[in-house]
């Protein structure tokens, strides 16, 4: 590149002195003049015959080669030279810029690991990851990448996920723990069992997926692609019409002239600045939105995303976290802790979350020796001898059936009902929490024009609609069976107009025929989830469903650039080639819609990276 | 069967255009993509036709850009 550079340096040197100093004689001018254009050019126009010999004509070699020869032969020597000293200044231009952004890429492919230290008897081998077997025991030091995911067996540590995750807070991890490949050991040493080969590990994973993510093109790009297939030949087709019809057919006009105007066509024909920059601002999309932790896993996706009307939400796991809390204890005749206790221990057989839930509220060691005669009653719930009173803990058909009067007001969530010795002792609510990020989640996406928010449960009406209201969703469909939700999905693609996306956000584990259904399916909480990496179409690593509105704004700025170039490019083109084809304009502007515009393009798909305000 | 390699050298994405659509092209070949950026074509064909896919894709990259270099990942 610097050869490059230095030739270009020189060529323009020489051609200012050139210009500027009157040597009084136009021969050596004109030597002066095919010195440098041969200085900057002479590669061009080898590969344009080469090119040739090769069978392969209108390639940009050729198109300039015939652009500024034309001009040397009808005697414009400056502009033949300006245009291919400007036209390689674009290409340097090119190259460095698509240097830049593969380098940009390079440092978000850091993530693979190049070692890892295999603990082999007492010793470490260091040996590429590919060679580790599953049940292989690791060693991470400090600052070293976790090669593989695997489980901490001996050691404690920091772990910095921001690659994955777009998280900049460090985790701490220590026997037990989960670790995934592609983190960074910050300060600690930890021993870890390998649980998955390199392959299938979740660095491979994610770095397959970026590099796989423009093959799923946009319709913008494709959209460029047929352009510039087609625009070409017909520019060339047109100069060549200009350069011969005109002066043949109107009296005055001069063969100098229509050429000079057929060669300003030529410098303009090449569609270099769209074919680059709309991929470029897509790459730049999908790269910036995996610093965030949002993996897209293709161009069309990033589109689609802009022009979603309706987000369709799965509840558990998704807007909630999915972890079962006691929100109310409401005695009657004994205390709280009383009937806490009662129930804890008459449910602590069983392994539902809302025993769960109920032994944790509790947080005392459940005696067994107190608990006598469990006996669970399926879809009512259980009766125990508990302290040698009969406790009866369930829902209010067990309450029913057996005869017991009970609370039957308002109650939010999943309501336990408690009666000790057939008297009624009062309820436990128990409910999923929403996550702290959903109110802004949903505030940003209203504010991004999402016209429907929907939400999908499997869970009570009364449940679902609590959560509904107080997130302010427009629509909820509670009490739905898995196949019932691909039915309710189906409903509401009527509800679009034909242009919107649908998009349907899961946890991905059990979602996966809906997130295949919609438009776009989005999976949260994706890292480390295999099954959410391959039903979406976008994976939010984290757990954030904020992280939606930021893809969302991503998508939109990356669009919004993607058009910026398509109008501008083609724009100033036409206008170009209309003014040259009136001969209004010199072939300076040609240079300028040619390279100047390439330059801009480039340049404006460079921001489609930056989401750092996002 | 799916196959990747590296396109070492490729710097122009036109050209990167180009090969793609032709290599498309190729008798088996059921999707091929060229990404310019991280310089990788990634070719999913016929098993039994693959050897002559790879070595009709090679003939192509090198006429549209004869110094670029295909490598296996």
């Amino acid at each position: 590149m610097r050869k490059q550079l230095c030739r270009i340096i020189i060529a323009g040197i020489l051609f200012i002195i050139t210009t500027i100093i009157d040597f009084g004689n136009e021969w050596l001018k004109l030597v002066l003049f095919v010195l440098s254009y041969v200085i900057v050019g002479w590669d061009i126009v080898r590969n344009a015959l080469v090119n040739i010999v090769r069978g392969k004509v209108f390639d940009e070699n050729f198109l300039m080669t015939v652009a500024t020869i034309g001009a040397f032969l009808i005697g414009e020597y400056p502009e033949a030279v300006i245009v291919m000293l400007f036209y390689q200044i674009g290409e340097l231009f090119q190259s460095y810029a698509v240097d830049k952004s593969r380098k940009s890429i390079a440092s978000l492919m850091n993530i693979r690991p190049d070692y890892a230290n295999l603990k082999k008897g007492d010793d470490l081998v260091k040996v590429d990851p590919d060679e580790v077997q599953v049940g292989d025991i690791i060693v991470i030091k400090a600052g070293e990448k976790i090669p593989l995911d695997g489980v901490v067996i001996s050691g404690s540590s920091m772990v910095d996920t921001s690659a994955l995750t777009g998280e900049s807070l460090p985790r701490e991890v220590s026997a037990g723990d989960e670790i995934l490949s592609g983190c960074i050991n910050i300060n600690g040493v930890i021993t870890a069992k390998v649980t998955k080969e390199y392959e299938e590990s979740t660095v491979s994973k994610i770095l397959d997926l970026v590099e796989n993510a423009s093959s799923k093109k946009s319709q913008s790009e494709r959209f460029i692609t047929r352009f510039a297939r087609y625009y070409t030949p017909i520019v060339v087709i047109i100069a060549a019409f200009l350069a011969i019809v005109p002066p043949l057919l109107i009296r005055d006009a001069s063969f100098n002239d229509w050429i000079y105007r057929a060669l300003s066509f030529l410098v303009v024909s090449c569609p270099c600045a769209l074919v680059l920059s709309i991929p470029l601002s897509f790459f730049g999309g999908i790269g910036g939105a995996s610093r965030k932790g949002i993996l897209v896993k293709g161009s069309n996706y990033l589109e689609a995303l802009a022009q979603t009307e309706i987000m369709v939400f799965d509840k558990t796991g998704t807007l909630t976290k999915g972890v079962f809390k006691v929100q109310e204890i409401q005695p009657e005749g004994i205390s709280k802790e009383e009937l806490l206790e009662l129930a804890a221990h008459a449910e602590s057989y069983s392994n539902h979350p809302i025993s769960t839930s109920l032994k944790q509220a509790h947080g005392k060691e459940i005696d067994n020796s107190r608990i006598s005669d469990v006996k669970e009653i399926p879809g009512h719930g259980v009766k125990a001898t508990v302290d040698g009173k009969i406790v009866l803990a369930g829902n209010e058909k067990l309450m029913k059936k057996m005869d017991i009067a009970y609370y039957t007001g308002e109650m939010d969530g999943t309501v336990v009902h408690v009666a000790v010795d057939n008297e009624y002792a009062g309820y436990i609510t128990i409910a999923d929490e929403i996550k702290e990020d959903s109110p802004k989640a949903i505030k940003d996406l209203r504010s991004a024009n999402i016209k429907q928010m929907v939400m999908l449960t499997g869970d009570s009406a009364s449940v679902a609609s609590k959560v509904a209201q107080e997130l302010g969703l427009d629509r909820v469909y509670a009490e739905l069976l898995p196949e019932g939700k691909v039915e309710k999905l189906e409903e509401l693609f009527s509800y679009k107009s034909p242009k919107g996306k649908l998009a349907f956000v899961g946890d991905g584990i059990n979602d996966a025929p809906v997130l295949a259904r919609a438009d776009i399916g989005i999976a949260m909480g994706g890292l480390g989830s295999d099954a959410a990496i391959e039903a979406a179409d976008i994976v939010i690593m984290t757990d954030e469903p904020s992280k939606i509105a930021t893809a969302m704004k991503i998508s939109k700025k990356t669009l919004k650039i993607a058009y910026q170039n398509i109008i501008f490019a083609i724009g100033v083109k036409v206008a170009v080639l209309i003014l040259s084809a009136l001969g209004i304009t010199s072939m300076w502007a040609a240079i300028f819609a040619d390279v100047g515009v390439t330059i801009i393009a480039i340049l404006n798909s460079f921001r489609a990276l930056n989401v750092k305000n996002l | 069967m799916k196959k990747k390699f590296i396109l070492e050298g490729i710097d122009c994405a036109n050209c990167a255009a180009k090969m793609e659509r032709a290599i498309n092209k190729i008798d088996g070949v059921k999707k091929a993509t060229v990404n310019f950026f991280t310089s990788r074509l990634i070719i999913e064909g016929e098993d039994e036709k693959m050897p002559t896919i790879i070595q009709e894709a090679e003939k192509i990259i090198k006429k549209i850009e004869p110094q670029v270099v295909m490598k296996k990942v």
